[in-house]
């Protein structure tokens, strides 16, 4: 560990600021787990004093009832989980593949397709969505009829228009070429040693040397990708069926005319707590892997 | 984020080379005549309004053979951008509930296909919730909204206001004094809630009969092809003075919840609320009167136009409207009103529901919505037309310059229209 | 720690401690090579043409019409008008550039400064800094969406930032609605947006932390340096290639302001918080005015770009 060792009287004095910083960083959440179990009128009414973080007056878990009237939580919430899982998955297969060529083989139009790579980086999604919903409407797919293979036009209201446009990410691919460039020289050669094949040493040699940063770029994708957790206006516009709605839509259920603020923190807190689940299972080896992915140029 | 498109992160790119050839494909989508007809509509998460949806759905698939009709849902706020998109894909469905003020947009756009049901059917409708454009019927709602002043009968004997009626409601002076009297003789925070939170429709919705009432209004209707004068002229400055003044003079909160929560919070003493507002007000509040809105020159005026039924033009005509003559029965009318609060579009479905038959608590509505309701204007500038009202309302409100910000919004509507060479008009 | 450091050694140890690996004749090892490395990298290539560089160009060609967003009147070429309407039309756009800038000059010191001071604070010996790591983090792993409507609640008038500041300075603070003031909405705005991202920096720091071996410091302590010339002259300097890291990824965050925007204030009051982005959407999808929506869209892409390239310049030269 290369933390800074204190003596314990100065121990005392770390705490104070990260306490009174912790509750900055929790107030937020706090007041939305307590107003979670509280009716609207409550939680106007507890606005102006640090009742609004406690949970008292008259609480009940109504509101979360409530939710799972108003939407289908747990299909969504597959939905979610299952285009999570699918982005991240197939994410790194082909970015670490791609990170992987960049960074450890050489080969022609490298420096080219490392340089076009990163100039994707600063491309931001929302301001060519219009394009891409024209785009994914015309794309080819194969279906099946029982088992026979069929040509159909359209990837519009399916499970793969959620994810395959999203498996790319270009700075998954950065963060994992800088990452395979810090391993050790010479790997490649013990391996053809031995009689590898490129792919097998990139599959026994490589990967396993690379657990950290194979969790940073899942917590990435999971966190940051438009497609994954917070996909939101994606899916609006491009996935017509209930059945295929992942969670953030339903945010959208609660906006009526008459909205349900209860119901509101009910259900994005709902939505929340299994991220940070995510977060807690992923952190130790989430920092390390940065470290190690070193921010050098 | 209420009632608006939130979070149309979709954008400024794309597609228009692209919709020739979308507007061609969904003409030629696959739902041509099978029988089968898809319905969209924006009520997901609202149970009351899809109950009554199913039903009718439920009625219609077992009365005949000839066609099944199914129903996909989606959340309000973004609606319209689920819609633009499936317009831009060629994946529209046969029919779908559209906002009053967009059935233009949408018509001129090709999404949508002239109506062909009976008259003596469509007659019976209030007006304002037929969706008109170019003089063909478009669209059609088993609802109508309203809007009014939501008062405590208690509260304006207290501050010693005349309650007013629909044959003598307030005028500019007994409103502006009502405000005065209230502020000065209750312990109430604000006047009145204008729920200026909600920057979804609610602003042309709820605000510009204000200034149509001052005699402005938001396009100039003799010819449709500008702005100026009606929204920039002296009743426009009028208006927009006045407005500023009711929250630069304490009267009205610059940042009040959705809803009129503030009202409900007893934190205003009156409410500028729609009529869905009113059961839980009459729940909250034994002594709540609905009163008509003032008159600010020109008599008084409400926002007219709620979500109706439309048939896009990929569409089977002859199903989709069968659907449409089957679901528009009275009983439905009534259902909806009864489930949702909403006022019924009809006069003998009226006499069905609880609250707005001739005796209801809420008939008042009805009368508002025939006599004061002025739809938004009927072209497809309107959508640049709302988005451009509600930000310069909104710098009005946050106490910017009253002309400059009505200026800049005449020359961004003017601009718009002439680079769609007039929308046709 | 070390997952990564033992696995990695013990590797290390095992390639160094082999016999010297006889080297495949040249022209073949170069040949297989070769054609793998393409191959690696071709799904990720052909996705990210499809997805990102078509619809870029799509965009890119549409900035120069008229184009709609849905409308039956084809677009019209009308060459840089859209460029001209921006900046010599659009206060609006003007303003919202202006605001960006100013957006991003102060979250960039105060997210990055902040995201240091907090990973220096859980890069401390002590018991349950894994428990403060993780609240730091959390506003980071909580939807963009779901904290500014949180946040919304809580700069009201009558709202719990103005109640708790009521509280501390024992009922002085009047009260202010934050959001609804030209003169507080911005700022407003960056505190929550620092709070949201500061921890992800915070984590980026932590690392860079972690990468200052521990022998430098006790070097250093044996000549009696005081904690703050650690801090200034060793640890400072080797943060260098994190400090860049942080600079730049910040700058594009900032840069892309949106989401806030659009659920707090809608870029008012007056203007006051309206950005780029923010008007892209505006003009692009609400208004339907894709065209000169894509064209802003450029403008927002160079100058992005032109940051990236500037920072990457000016703390290249340094060194």
């Amino acid at each position: 560990m290369n933390a800074m060792t204190l003596r314990p009287r100065r121990r005392l004095w770390a705490y104070l600021p990260m306490t009174l910083l912790a509750v900055f960083f929790l107030f937020p959440i706090v007041f939305m787990l307590a107003a979670s179990l509280k009716s609207d009128h409550q939680i106007f009414a507890d606005m102006d004093s640090f009742r609004a973080f406690l949970p008292v007056g008259g609480i009940s878990l109504d509101n979360y009832a409530a939710v799972f009237d108003r939407v289908p939580f747990w299909r969504f919430l597959g939905n979610t989980i299952f285009v999570t899982f699918m982005v991240t998955a197939l994410g790194l297969v082909v970015n670490s593949l791609c990170g992987y060529a960049l960074a450890r083989m050489r080969w022609k139009g490298r420096a080219v397709v490392f340089a076009f790579i990163i100039a994707t980086l600063i491309l931001p999604f929302d301001t060519t969505i219009v394009p891409m919903v024209y785009l994914v409407a015309n794309l080819p797919w194969i279906g099946f009829e029982g088992v026979r293979p069929v040509l159909e036009v359209g990837w519009l209201n399916t499970y793969h228009v959620q994810i395959i446009p999203f498996v790319v990410n270009a700075f998954a691919i950065f963060l994992f070429a800088q990452y395979f460039k810090s391993l050790p020289k010479g790997l490649e050669e013990a391996a053809a040693m031995d009689g590898a094949g490129w792919l097998r040493t990139y599959w026994r040699i490589i990967v396993p040397l690379s657990k950290p940063v194979f969790a940073t770029v899942t917590i990435l994708t999971v966190v940051t990708s438009p497609a994954t957790w917070n996909a939101y206006l994606w899916p609006l516009m491009t996935v017509q069926s209930e059945e295929l709605r992942p969670v953030m839509v339903g945010v959208q259920y609660f906006f009526q005319l008459d909205t349900s603020w209860g119901e509101v923190m009910a259900y994005i807190s709902m939505i929340t707590i299994p991220m940070v689940a995510v977060f807690i299972a992923f952190q130790r080896a989430f920092i390390q892997s940065i470290a190690s992915a070193g921010m050098k140029d | 984020m209420q009632r608006r498109d939130l979070m149309k992160l979709a954008a400024a790119s794309g597609g228009a080379a692209l919709v020739g050839p979308a507007l061609a494909a969904c003409s030629a989508s696959e739902s041509a005549a099978d029988g089968e007809l898809l319905v969209w509509t924006h009520s997901a998460g609202n149970e009351e309004e899809l109950a009554v949806t199913d039903q009718i759905l439920e009625s219609f698939n077992g009365g005949q053979d000839e066609y099944t009709v199914e129903r996909e849902s989606f959340p309000q706020d973004a609606y319209n951008d689920t819609v633009n998109a499936a317009a831009l894909s060629g994946d529209l469905p046969d029919l779908l509930t559209v906002d009053g003020p967009n059935v233009p947009n949408w018509a001129w756009a090709g999404n949508l296909q002239p109506l062909d049901l009976p008259a003596e059917l469509t007659d019976r409708f209030l007006p304002s919730t037929l969706g008109i454009f170019q003089d063909q019927l478009y669209s059609i709602g088993h609802w109508e909204a309203a809007c009014s002043v939501f008062a405590r009968e208690s509260v304006l004997e207290a501050a010693g206001v005349r309650v007013p009626t629909i044959e003598e409601p307030w005028s500019r002076e007994e409103f502006d004094e009502a405000l005065e009297r209230i502020a000065a003789d209750t312990d109430y925070q604000w006047a009145i809630d204008l729920s200026t939170a909600d920057i979804g429709e609610w602003y042309p919705y709820a605000y510009s009969p204000f200034l149509q009432s001052f005699g402005g209004d938001l396009l100039d209707r003799s010819t449709y092809l500008t702005a100026e004068g009606a929204l920039n002229g002296e009743a426009a400055l009028a208006w927009g003075r006045w407005f500023q003044g009711l929250f630069t003079g304490g009267f009205a909160n610059i940042e009040s919840p959705v809803g009129g929560e503030d009202f409900n919070q007893g934190k205003a003493a009156m409410a500028y609320m729609g009529n869905w507002g009113a059961l839980p007000a009459m729940d909250l509040f034994d002594d709540v009167l609905f009163l008509p809105p003032p008159d600010l020159g020109t008599g008084p005026k409400i926002g007219g136009g709620s979500w109706q039924w439309a048939i896009t033009s990929a569409a089977d005509p002859a199903g989709a409207n069968t659907f449409l003559e089957a679901a528009l029965s009275d009983e439905f009318v009534a259902d909806f009103s009864n489930a949702a609060g909403l006022i019924p579009a009809t006069d003998a479905a009226a006499e069905l529901t609880e609250h707005y038959a001739s005796d209801g608590a809420l008939r008042m509505m009805v009368d508002y919505s025939r006599e004061f309701a002025v739809l938004r204007p009927e072209t497809p500038a309107y959508t640049v037309i709302s988005s451009v009202f509600t930000k310069y309302t909104g710098d009005i409100i946050h106490g910017g310059d009253v002309r400059e910000a009505l200026d800049a919004a005449v020359s961004e509507i003017d601009a718009d229209i002439e680079s769609n060479s007039g929308y046709g008009f | 720690m070390t997952i990564a450091s033992t696995d990695r050694v013990a590797a290390e140890a095992a390639a160094v401690g082999r016999a010297p690996a006889p080297r495949r004749r040249r022209g073949d090892f170069s040949r297989s090579e070769q054609r793998a490395g393409a191959a690696f990298a071709t799904p990720a290539v052909v996705l990210l043409l499809l997805f990102v560089v078509g619809p870029a160009v799509v965009s890119l060609a549409m900035s120069f019409t008229n184009a709609r967003l849905v409308s039956p009147v084809a677009p019209e070429f009308v060459g840089l008008d859209n460029f001209r309407r921006a900046f010599t039309e659009d206060a609006v756009f003007t303003r919202s550039l202006l605001n960006t800038f100013l957006f991003a000059a102060l979250v960039v010191p105060i997210q990055g400064g902040l995201g240091l001071v907090l990973a220096l604070l859980v890069n401390q010996k002590i018991a349950g800094r894994n428990l403060f790591r993780t609240i730091y983090f959390l506003p980071v792993i909580t939807s963009m969406v779901v904290i500014s409507l949180l946040w919304r609640f809580l700069y009201q008038e009558d709202g719990l930032v103005n109640s708790a500041l009521s509280m501390l300075t024992g009922g002085v603070w009047a009260g202010r609605a934050w959001l609804a003031d030209p003169s507080t909405a911005m700022g407003a705005i960056v505190v929550m947006s620092v709070w949201q991202g500061v921890g992800f920096h915070m984590v980026i720091w932590l690392a860079g932390l972690q990468t200052i071996p521990e022998e430098v410091y006790e070097a250093s302590a044996l000549d009696g340096t005081t904690p703050w010339e650690r801090f200034r002259y060793i640890t400072l300097p080797l943060l260098k290639p994190t400090f860049v890291f942080v600079l730049i990824t910040i700058t594009i965050a900032a840069m892309s302001l949106f989401i806030q925007v659009d659920i707090m204030t809608g870029g008012g009051p007056l203007n006051s918080t309206s950005s780029i982005v923010y008007q892209i959407v505006q003009k692009g999808f609400q208004q339907q005015q894709i065209g000169y929506g894509a064209a802003l869209s450029l403008v927002f892409f160079c100058i992005v770009l032109a940051l990236a390239l500037l920072q990457r310049r000016l703390t290249r030269d340094k060194d």
